[in-house]
C-alpha cells in the first residue's frame, strides 16, 4: 500500500497499487494461480472440454499476462505529484 | 476440491466452491477500487470527469467496456446463434467507422471546448431549447437502460446461482452504488478496464474450447450447413456464413437493398448517432489527460472492438450447433429450460458455458458476465449523475453554489438513480415488451442528434432555433415511421410501410436524419445566427486550428498519433469485412 499523499510535499511518487496496471496484473495473477492449481489438482473434466486441461492452460496464460502487466508497471511507473490539485500532469503515463 | 454446492437444484449451472472463490475475489477487488479511488476524489471534476487525468489506453478500453454490457454480450451471442456471421455488422460497420470519426473529427470540439458533458456542448452551441431536449431525454434514457441492465443481471444471477430475483437486484445495485458513490468516474473506469480483461480471459477459452469440441471452424460451418438444409425457417447456410449481403440481419429480401440498408441505416445514421453523441461513451474520452489522448480514446478502443465479435458472436454460433437445447430451439422446437422457462437465443452463451467449461473456468466466466452487467449499469449511472448535476441541477435549479455542493448532488443523484433502476428493473420483469418499445423510442433521439451536431459543428450560420426544431421534428418523424412500420412498436404499428425488424429501425433513423438536416437548414435561413465570437471552439470555421490538435503530438512516434492509428484501424476493418 502506498503511503497517504502528503499535501505539503512537492515530491512525486509512483502510483503503486492505485496504478490500474498493477490492479489488472495482480487480479490476473491471482486467477492464474487459482486456475493452475485447479488444473493440476482437480478433475480436468475432459469430457466437457474435449481433451485439453482447460483450467491449466488458461491459468498459465493468465499468469503470463498478469506478470506482463506487473512488469510494465514496474518498468515504466506512473509518477503522480504528491500535492493534489494540479491535475495536468497527474497520472500521465511515462511511456 | 470438486464438491458441488449448488444453492438451488434448478440452476442452469452447477457452481462449486472454487467458482465462488473466483467470483468473490472479483467483487472484493471491485469494492477495493472504489475505496482506493475515493481517497483521490477531492472536487467535482475528479468525481465526474476523473480529474481529466487518465492515459489513452485506459480510457480507450473503458470506452469499449462501457458498451460491453449485458445487452451487448447476451444480445450479440444470441444474434450470432440465430443469424450467424452477419451479426458482425454491428461491430465492423455499425461501430468502428463511427468511433474513428468521433476521434478524428468530433473529439477536438468536445475536449477542446472544455465542456463537461455532451449536453453542455449543445447548450453552448444552441442554447436552452436544444440543451433541455438533449439533457432530459438522455437522463431519462440512462435510467431506463440502467434498469434493463440491472434486470438482465438479476435474471442471470437467478439462473446461474439460484438467488431470488429481488435479492440479486438489490445486491447488484448495492455493489454498483457503493463503488460509484465512493470513487466516481475513476472507479467506474478502472472497473471497466478490469472487466474487459476478465471478460476476455473467460470468453476466449470458452470460444477456443467450443471450437475444439465442434471440430474447428470447418466443423462449425458443416454443422450450420446441415442444420440449415433441413430447415426452411432459418436463414440459408450461405447467408449465415458470410457477413455480406446480410439479409437475415436487415430483414430485406433484396441483396442490394440489404447492403444499402446496412451501410447507410446501420453504418451511417444509427451508429454515428449512437457513438458520436452518446455521453456514456464520450465521457470516457473526456476523462483522458490531453486532447491527443481524448482523440485516441475511441480509436484505441476500435482495435479491441473489432475483435469482440470473435468472442461473442462465434460462441453463439457454436452454441447453436453444439448445445442440444439451442440446436433444437433453432430447428423450431420449444424447449424447456434456460433463464426464463423456455430456451431462448439469449441463453446461448450460458448454455455453452454449462456444456464446455470445467469448474474453475466456469467461475471466471460467471465473474466476467456479472462484471460486464455491472459495468454497463455503472456506465449509465455515472453518465446520468453528471448530466443531472451539471446540466439540469446546476444550470436550471440551484445555480452558483460551491463545488462541494455539486459533488454532493452527484452522489445523491447516484443513489437516486440506483433506487430508480431497481424499480425500472422490477417493471421490466413484468412488462418486457413495453421496455423494448421504450428502448426503441429512446433510440430515436440519437439519429437527429448526430445530424444537429454535425451541421452545427461545420455550419456557423445554423441558429439556436434550428437546433431544437431539428431535434424535436427529427425525433417525431422517426416515431411516426415506427408507427407506420409493421412491428417497431408491436401491435401499435399500423403496417402502412412494409418494413419490419431492423429494416424499420434503419428507415426510422434515416428519416429522422434527413428531416433534421432539412429543417435545420430551412429554419436557420429565416432566423438570426449567433455572433461569431460565441462560436469559438464550437464551430470548425471559427476555431483556431491550434486548439483542435495537440501541439506535442507531431513529436510522437506514428503509433501514438491520432490519424495514423485511425488509418490502421480502418484498413484492418476493411480486411476483416473482406475475409468474412
Amino acid at each position: 500500500m502506498p503511503s497517504q499523499p502528503d499535501p505539503s510535499s512537492e515530491r512525486r511518487h509512483a502510483a503503486g497499487v492505485l496504478d490500474i496496471r498493477n490492479i489488472i496484473g495482480l487480479l490476473l495473477l491471482a486467477y492464474g494461480v487459482i486456475l493452475t492449481l485447479v488444473g493440476l489438482l482437480g478433475d480436468p473434466e475432459t469430457e466437457k472440454t474435449g481433451g485439453p486441461n482447460a483450467n491449466l492452460w488458461t491459468g498459465i496464460g493468465l499468469l503470463v499476462v498478469g506478470l506482463g502487466f506487473v512488469a510494465w508497471a514496474r518498468l515504466r511507473p506512473i509518477l503522480v505529484p504528491e500535492a493534489h490539485g494540479d491535475d495536468t500532469g497527474a497520472g500521465r503515463e511515462a511511456g | 476440491m470438486t464438491t458441488v454446492t449448488p444453492l438451488a437444484s434448478d440452476t442452469i449451472i452447477q457452481a462449486n466452491a472454487v467458482d465462488y472463490l473466483v467470483v468473490g475475489l472479483y467483487f472484493a477487488v471491485v469494492l477495493g477500487i472504489g475505496y482506493l479511488a475515493r481517497r483521490q476524489v477531492s472536487d467535482s471534476v475528479d468525481f465526474f470527469l476523473s480529474g481529466r487525468s487518465l492515459p489513452a489506453w485506459v480510457t480507450g478500453l473503458a470506452f469499449v467496456s462501457a458498451n460491453l454490457g449485458a445487452v451487448e454480450i447476451m444480445g450479440m451471442s444470441a444474434s450470432g446463434a440465430e443469424f450467424g456471421l452477419p451479426t458482425v455488422h454491428y461491430f465492423w460497420v455499425g461501430a468502428i467507422p463511427a468511433m474513428l470519426f468521433l476521434g478524428v473529427v468530433m473529439m477536438p470540439f468536445y475536449y477542446g471546448s472544455k465542456v463537461r458533458s455532451v449536453p453542455e456542448f449543445m447548450f453552448r452551441r444552441f442554447g436552452t431549447g436544444a440543451h433541455l431536449v438533449n439533457a432530459i431525454s438522455f437522463a431519462v434514457a440512462q435510467l431506463l437502460i440502467a434498469g434493463i441492465n440491472l434486470y438482465l443481471l438479476g435474471s442471470i444471477v437467478h439462473a446461474l446461482l439460484g438467488w431470488p430475483l429481488w435479492v440479486a437486484l438489490v445486491v447488484a445495485a448495492a455493489i454498483v452504488l457503493s463503488y460509484i458513490t465512493l470513487g466516481g468516474l475513476k472507479a467506474a473506469i478502472y472497473n471497466e478496464v478490469l472487466q474487459f480483461f476478465v471478460i476476455v480471459a473467460s470468453l476466449l477459452p470458452l470460444t477456443l474450447i467450443g471450437l475444439h469440441r465442434v471440430g474447428g471452424w470447418s466443423g462449425l460451418t458443416d454443422g450450420i450447413r446441415s442444420a440449415a438444409e433441413g430447415n426452411p425457417d432459418v436463414a440459408p447456410a450461405e447467408q449465415q456464413l458470410n457477413s455480406w449481403p446480410g439479409n437475415p440481419l436487415s430483414g430485406f429480401e433484396s441483396d442490394w437493398l440489404s447492403v444499402v440498408g446496412i451501410v447507410f441505416g446501420l453504418g451511417f445514421v444509427l451508429s454515428f448517432g449512437y457513438w458520436t453523441t452518446n455521453f456514456v461513451e464520450v465521457q470516457r474520452a473526456m476523462a483522458s489527460d490531453s486532447i491527443s489522448s481524448a482523440r485516441k480514446t475511441p480509436i484505441i478502443g476500435a482495435f479491441p472492438k473489432m475483435f469482440v465479435p470473435f468472442i461473442t458472436i462465434v460462441p453463439g454460433m457454436i452454441a447453436a450447433v453444439l448445445v442440444d437445447e439451442m440446436a433444437r430451439t433453432k430447428a423450431g422446437e420449444t424447449v424447456a429450460g434456460g433463464a426464463s422457462g423456455d430456451v431462448k437465443y439469449n441463453d446461448a452463451l450460458l448454455l455453452l458455458m454449462r456444456d464446455v467449461l470445467p469448474n474453475g473456468l466456469l467461475g471466471l466466466a460467471i465473474a466476467g458476465l456479472l462484471a460486464a452487467f455491472m459495468a454497463g449499469m455503472a456506465a449509465n449511472v455515472s453518465a446520468f449523475n453528471t448530466v443531472l448535476s451539471y446540466d439540469l441541477w446546476q444550470r436550471y435549479v440551484v445555480k452558483d453554489r460551491d463545488d462541494a455542493y455539486y459533488l454532493r448532488t452527484g452522489r445523491i443523484a447516484t443513489v437516486a438513480a440506483t433506487v430508480i433502476a431497481i424499480f425500472t428493473a422490477a417493471l421490466a420483469s413484468n412488462f418486457s415488451n413495453i421496455m423494448n418499445y421504450l428502448q426503441t423510442l429512446f433510440g430515436f433521439f440519437n439519429a437527429p442528434l448526430f445530424a444537429t451536431f454535425i451541421v452545427g459543428m461545420f455550419w456557423r450560420r445554423m441558429t439556436a432555433t434550428a437546433g431544437w426544431v431539428g431535434l424535436v421534428a427529427g425525433t417525431l418523424s422517426a416515431v411516426l415511421v415506427a408507427f407506420l412500420s409493421e412491428d417497431a412498436f408491436g401491435s401499435l404499428s399500423t403496417g402502412t410501410i412494409a418494413v419490419s425488424g431492423q429494416g424499420a429501425a434503419f428507415l426510422a433513423a434515416a428519416t429522422a436524419f434527413v428531416v433534421d438536416v432539412v429543417l435545420s437548414i430551412v429554419v436557420s435561413l429565416v432566423t438570426k445566427p449567433k455572433p461569431a465570437e460565441e462560436l469559438v471552439g464550437l464551430v470548425y470555421s471559427e476555431t483556431p486550428r491550434e486548439s483542435l490538435v495537440d501541439a506535442e503530438e507531431a513529436s510522437y512516434p506514428f503509433y501514438r498519433r491520432t490519424i495514423p492509428l485511425a488509418c490502421i484501424a480502418l484498413v484492418m476493418v476493411v480486411i476483416l469485412n473482406a475475409l468474412f
